[in-house]
């Protein structure tokens, strides 16, 4: 395999649970393209997202290679992978505020607290957050939530980006605002996307690849 | 009438048989501690039991001592928690501690001490291990190791009993904190294991520990028994000090020891003070690192050593009990020798008819009080079904008699009897063992009935059944493991207390427990060896019978 070949590389990935075959994919997804894994649920979508971000239960066992930018990282700790991390709750820190969310998130190449406070305040508002930072999560609404979510995860200056049904908690208008939200900063940032969900419309807006997993109902 | 009515009745109980004892206590020892007891020739009210409690030799010595040893021990065990909970949850080896804590909570804090003591003394089992061979020595170190004037082998006597509780508190509030989706979330933004859960769920966990924390604190700085044993002796802590006086047959101590009562209460409430400053210096370190945002990835050395040192608390309370039971058996055994010489058991056979009394009455007051805490605390856990939420003040209420030292209300409680002309029984002793065994038969089991998916009584409900029925046939069989488990936990408890048994029994009731400690100070190893391991005897009989009901009720066919 060429050293070379940027975006997220899925080589021949099979995930077992006992003896019994779950799924096998095969893909490559490009930088600031979304891979989409469809599936009902129990079809092993979260189990396939566990295994790329490198937290895979112990009753699963998986073969294959995970290559971002041509870097092997299947056998590397969650926390070195460089995977960010959507979840279909925000899970924002109940014992921070949003800045102190947000502080967390950012690498600590970013030295002065004045620096780093500067680079949530631009993150906050490039979601239309401005001025939320001393906010405690528990009073925004999803939507924002939602939003210092996205923000936590890109000031983590990720590799690619893993999402898990982050739509579907929201109302049906935000739904729609949000997948934009995200498929263009991914874009902007051109990181690699792979999303699972079993919500057709979010595959039609990630406008990549499609990948169907588990038996049609 | 229905469970629902009759649990009514369930929170007023608790806060009387609770805080009855502890508000009636404290105000009799207010009392004589200001010269006001006129059953003991107290007629007016005066300073003078301050004036000769200041005048006591060393007292301020006794009193740092307290202050120090508690604070290092709580410190130490939070620590020790925390990192391994870090390190190591929802891990093959939590686990394995995990299945240990049930039974190591159970074991007595006195015999927990004894082994330890027999262990790391100087001709104990670690240096029989190492002499000659290692130490080059056939005799024992010339080392005060036990019972040394900084108070280090009772801050590792009370570390190593602590941390199996606060693990235990951990794992019940664990629920709440949401770990593994948070753990998921800072790993992947970078976070090493521990710092992750440091810096993500530990805030959310210890504020659901606070109490227990504090608890610890109170505990450590005030405790007898295992001071008795494993603590300096010139001078003592202040807390034994305060037992002397109180046992002094010289009843005009009384005053004095109702004076150092009250001290110890407010040195107590400093050392939680200094702990909340503890707190606050914790929280402003950690919001200042988690703000820089240093990952800490390469904490492997660190998990490791937490591990270590987790293994070694408990190997150590193991390691005490093999002790216990070689010195119980032993005839002669020189010094570097590892096992004895010879094997007799002329001490059981001399000790079996006095320990029947004694294990009889632990036994008793045992099976009593944690029954009776067992109803006290399913009322209150009906009537809270029924309000759909437990009050404010439960917790407060249920960890009080575990904040406030035991000598500051039990002095009181000794006294009031002392006036009243009460003679010590079975009951007014069970009374007062409810007092300590209700908070934690109450916190055992209060976890898994809120886990409890009341659908299912919805079920039994629709289908008929009244509300009786559905308690009797559905519920409390259904939860029956967790009510069995909570029922050990509070017969260990009553088995275990010390002082309240020493002081209410006052000397004309006995149990193993108090006889134990009294033979601290005699310092006969096969005679302690015994006592111990039967006053560890009746707390694992009780989780024996736990289990095997336990099985025997979920046996499938």
């Amino acid at each position: 395999m060429a050293a070379a070949v940027t975006g997220l590389q899925l080589s021949q990935i099979e995930i077992r649970s006992n003896a019994a075959k779950l799924l096998g994919i095969d893909a490559h997804v490009a930088p600031g393209t979304v891979l989409t894994v469809m599936g009902p649920s129990g079809s092993g979508k979260s189990t396939l997202l566990g295994f790329l971000g490198g937290f895979l239960a112990q009753a699963f066992t998986a073969s294959g290679r995970v290559r971002i930018d041509g870097e092997d990282i299947t056998a590397l700790a969650p926390q070195s992978r460089g995977a960010g991390l959507l979840f279909q709750d925000a899970l924002l820190f109940p014992h921070m505020s949003v800045l102190g969310n947000l502080l967390f998130a950012l690498p600590p190449t970013v030295k002065t607290r004045a620096a780093r406070e500067a680079a949530a305040e631009q993150a906050l508002t490039e979601m239309d957050l401005k001025g939320f930072g001393p906010r405690h999560p528990d009073t925004l609404s999803g939507g924002q939530r939602a939003r210092v979510a996205l923000a936590r995860t890109l000031l983590s200056q990720p590799r690619f980006l893993l999402l898990d049904e982050p739509f579907s908690r929201l109302d049906a208008p935000l739904r729609a605002q949000a997948r934009r939200l995200v498929f263009s900063e991914a874009q902007k940032r051109t990181l690699p996307v792979v999303l699972v969900t079993h919500d057709m419309a979010d595959a039609e807006a990630a406008d990549g690849p499609v990948i169907r997993i588990g038996t049609p109902a | 009438m229905t469970p629902a009515a009759l649990s009514r009745l369930g929170p007023p109980l608790l806060v009387i048989l609770l805080g009855g004892p502890i508000g009636l206590g404290l105000l009799f020892t207010v009392l004589p501690a200001f010269g006001y007891l006129p059953a003991l020739g107290g007629n007016v009210f005066s300073l003078e039991p301050f004036q000769r409690l200041l005048a006591e030799p060393g007292l301020w010595k006794s009193a740092g001592l307290s202050l120090w040893t508690g604070l290092a021990a709580a410190l130490l065990s939070v620590a020790l928690t925390t990192a391994f909970l870090a390190a190591w949850s929802g891990t093959r080896p939590f686990r394995a501690v995990e299945r240990l804590l049930g039974p190591l909570l159970a074991l007595p804090h006195a015999a927990a001490a004894f082994g330890l003591a027999f262990l790391i003394a100087p001709s104990g089992l670690f240096f029989r291990a190492l002499s000659p061979g290692l130490t080059g020595s056939a005799t024992p170190p010339d080392l005060l190791i036990v019972n040394d004037p900084l108070g280090l082998a009772l801050i590792a006597g009370l570390v190593a009993k602590e941390v199996p509780f606060l693990l235990l508190v951990a794992l019940a509030a664990m629920p709440q904190a949401d770990g593994e989706r948070r753990m998921l979330v800072s790993a992947s933004l970078g976070y090493g294991r521990m710092a992750g859960f440091l810096f993500t769920v530990w805030p959310t966990l210890y504020r659901q520990m606070r109490l227990a924390v504090f608890a610890v604190v109170a505990f450590s700085s005030s405790v007898v028994d295992v001071a008795a044993i494993l603590g300096p002796t010139t001078p003592p802590t202040l807390s034994l000090r305060l037992v002397r006086w109180s046992a002094d047959p010289d009843l005009s101590l009384r005053f004095l020891a109702s004076a150092g009562a009250l001290l110890q209460l407010a040195l107590s409430a400093l050392a939680i003070l200094v702990w909340i400053g503890f707190e606050r210096i914790g929280r402003h370190g950690r919001e200042n690192l988690a703000a820089n945002g240093q990952r800490f990835p390469g904490d492997r050395a660190v998990r490791w050593l937490a591990l270590v040192l987790q293994a070694l608390t408990v190997f150590a309370l193991l390691a005490g009990i093999l002790a216990l039971m070689l010195w119980s058996v032993a005839g002669l055994w020189p010094f570097p020798d590892f096992l004895p010489l010879t094997v007799s058991i002329q001490g059981w056979s001399n000790l079996l008819p006095r320990l029947a009394e004694p294990l009889g009455n632990a036994a008793l007051i045992g099976v009593l009080s944690a029954l009776f805490a067992l109803l006290l605390a399913l009322f209150c856990l009906i009537r809270e079904d029924a309000t759909g939420l437990a009050p404010r003040w439960r917790s407060p209420l249920l960890y009080l008699p575990l904040i406030v030292p035991q000598a500051a209300f039990l002095f009181g409680l000794q006294l009031m009897a002392l006036w009243g002309g009460l003679v010590p029984s079975i009951l007014s002793l069970t009374l007062v063992h409810l007092v300590f065994v209700a908070p934690y038969l109450f916190l055992a089991l209060a976890p898994a009935w809120s886990a409890y998916d009341r659908r299912y009584e919805q079920v039994a409900a629709s289908l008929g059944g009244s509300a009786w029925t559905v308690l009797w046939r559905i519920k409390l069989p259904m939860l029956s493991r967790a009510v069995l488990a909570s029922l050990a936990i509070g017969f260990a408890v009553s088995v275990g207390l010390y002082l309240p048994t020493l002081l209410i029994g006052a000397g004309r009731i006995t149990t193993i427990t108090t006889e134990a400690v009294a033979l601290a100070s005699g310092g006969n190893r096969r005679v302690i060896g015994a006592y111990a391991l039967a006053q560890m005897l009746l707390p694992a009989l009780g989780f024996l019978l736990a289990d095997l009901s336990a099985r025997l009720i979920w046996r499938r066919p």
